[in-house]
């Protein structure tokens, strides 16, 4: 790799009481890929994808995006430096409409003074924006975009939530656990989805267990355990069953994989 | 995509089409529910109807006189804009018990500048609604930043607000002739309008007009999409940006500024202002006209329409009964049945998800 990376980290830590979730761990991410995180459950991702995402605040460490270091004190910071994260509970208000939702927190509003002093939302604004991306995305069997989220399959939940960070990621993408939940049919398409969106050039995480999905959307796969990173391996050239033999420490990591 | 799964080759081949189902199985009943579930002041719009309807058959022509529907809505008024700041704090999923006696000690903090300190008038009912903002910020400050239940903080400042306001005044009511005679401003809402033999006050308008701003407010306002937010789902609101607790605060800030308005109305309607209003029950009175309006305890659900239809109902059931001249009893017995009643539709409706 002779490119820099959009996303570093070095030395995370965090301890929650006596439990040490992350242990001197490192994180990078170049642009344009897709990196998934794999990793035994307590391994310590999920706080690793919080400590970037701005929900957790590492003890110790330095994060740095495009080279500059920032410190988000909430994921509200993190969104506003271009770094989106798909949720597992996916973050959606079910009785929300789907334009509703894809522009919480960042509403458009009616231009000239009914935006400016009546506050008014500019809905056919939305909406039209909201039915492009799910276009852009392929997500053509919603119908209405104005129904209420709770209205939707899972599928289309986990399609408008990966649509909502695709819209306005402008670095970075973090989904977790985007295919947990979902039936073949649906899995597929989100991993569509995820194509998609670095076909767009938006470099990914990618948070699984799911070994046949990630080998088969990642172009490098970061192995975590213990609190750390134990090393990068690419799916080319490591079995499924020596990447979970390294994730669970049946086996030691390759002198070179430490590098990447 | 060149490592797809065996099993997923399927796939190519599945139905491209948008799911379309035969309509002809699906009954009235379960259209209706589809229909309340996406109108949610339908309900208590349809139960008010009905009512008006219902009294009018038994009671003749009387009942429906221009004036006895004014007077219902004159009698409603009160009730109705507690409702309206009730209805905001329980789409956050909370509830708000300290509404009624913070409208009580506004009213009185409002007489005595006026009247006792000499106040202008005008500046005695900023002052007054002022203390009804501070009250309604207390609890906003222990609920989103104490992050204590609403119903404990709210129990805590009701008995908190009705003890300073028993203090403060000495409990001593302020004459009506002294209000008109020395701040005829604080009558204001009591000016009435006649068309006919309909007679609308200031205060019945300024209910309706209340309403309306806070629906276009709840509806058409970013900010109103995140109070539905917070009450709907307050771990996915925060993730989505949308910062929880200053939302807490102002929708608990409104409800203590809009309980002072509704002192401002009151005190045009009772003429006198007396510190011992506040052990009426008026804030179980607003709970239980937002609660028949359809709003969802669980936060999240409901039109503020609904609220006010919610109140009417309990006007017209209460004026209906004491024009057959029922025991006022029946009242309580029927306000009783109503809530159980919307309650029970509100979890019948929830279970669509159509």
């Amino acid at each position: 790799m002779t490119q820099e990376p959009v996303l570093t980290a070095r030395g995370l830590t965090k301890r929650y009481g006596r439990v040490t979730a992350l242990n001197n761990c490192d994180f990078d991410l170049y642009p344009g890929e897709i990196l998934a995180v794999i990793g035994d459950n307590g391994a310590g991702k999920s706080t690793l994808i919080k400590a970037i995402s701005g929900a957790v605040h590492a003890d110790e460490g330095v994060i740095e995006l495009d080279g500059k270091q920032v410190q988000f004190k909430s994921p509200i910071e993190a969104r506003e430096a271009g770094i989106e994260t798909v949720y597992q509970n996916l973050a959606l208000s079910p009785a929300l409409s789907i334009a509703d939702n894809m522009f919480l927190g960042r509403e458009i509003r009616k231009p000239g003074p009914l935006g400016s002093w009546l506050r008014m939302l500019d809905r056919p604004a939305m909406e039209k924006r909201a039915r492009d991306k799910l276009t852009e995305l392929g997500l053509m069997t919603i119908q209405n975009i104005s129904q209420a989220v709770e209205t939707l399959s899972g599928g289309q939940r986990q399609g408008v939530a990966v649509a909502r960070a695709a819209a306005f990621g402008s670095k970075v993408v973090i989904m977790d656990e985007p295919t947990a939940a979902l039936g073949v049919k649906e899995s597929r398409r989100v991993l569509e989805l995820i194509l998609d969106v670095k076909k767009r050039g938006l470099p990914i995480v990618l948070i699984s267990h799911n070994m046949p999905h990630v080998f088969e959307v990642a172009d490098r796969i970061h192995i975590h355990r213990l609190g750390r990173r134990l090393c990068v391996v690419d799916p080319k050239q490591i079995s499924m069953s020596d990447a979970v033999a390294l994730m669970t420490g049946a086996k030691k990591p390759p002198e070179d994989a430490l590098a990447a | 995509m060149s490592q797809i799964q065996e099993f997923e080759k399927a796939l190519s081949g599945s139905d491209t089409s948008v799911a379309a189902f035969e309509e002809h199985g699906t009954s009235f009943v379960k259209r209706a529910q589809h229909f309340l579930h996406s109108t949610p002041a339908a309900v208590p719009l349809i139960v008010l109807v009905l009512s008006i309807i219902i009294f009018g058959i038994a009671i003749g022509g009387r009942f429906f006189s221009s004036y006895t529907l004014t007077l219902i809505l004159q009698q409603i008024a009160i009730v109705g804009i507690l409702g309206a700041a009730q209805t905001l704090v329980i789409l956050t999923a909370g509830i708000d018990l300290s509404v009624g006696v913070i409208m009580v000690i506004s009213a009185v903090i409002m007489g005595n500048c006026a009247i006792t300190y000499g106040l202008p008038t005008l500046l005695a009912v900023v002052v007054g609604l002022a203390a009804g903002a501070a009250c309604g910020l207390l609890n906003g400050l222990l609920v989103a930043y104490m992050k204590l239940p609403p119903f404990i903080v709210t129990l805590g400042t009701w008995n908190i607000v009705m003890a300073t306001n028993f203090i403060y005044s000495a409990n001593e009511t302020i004459r009506d002739a002294d209000v008109d005679a020395q701040a005829p401003l604080l009558h204001l809402f009591a000016m009435s309008f006649r068309v006919g033999s309909a007679v609308l006050t200031a205060g019945v308008i300024a209910t309706v007009v209340l309403v309306a701003i806070l629906w276009y407010v709840l509806n058409h306002t970013a900010w109103g999409r995140h109070v539905y937010a917070v009450g709907d789902d307050p771990e996915a609101a925060k993730l989505s940006g949308i910062q929880t607790k200053k939302v807490l605060m102002a929708v608990y800030t409104l409800a203590g500024l809009i309980a002072a308005f509704a002192a401002w109305v009151s005190i045009g309607r009772n003429g006198s202002i007396s510190p011992s209003a506040a052990v009426t029950d008026y804030n179980l009175q607003a709970i239980t006209a937002t609660v028949i309006g359809g709003i969802s305890l669980f936060g999240g659900r409901g039109s503020i329409l609904g609220t006010l239809f919610g109140a009417m109902i309990v006007g017209v059931v209460s004026m209906g009964l004491n024009m057959l001249g029922a025991d006022p009893q029946w009242k309580v017995l029927l306000t009783g049945v109503l809530i159980i009643g919307a309650v029970a539709i509100d979890q019948w409706i929830r279970k669509v998800s159509v």
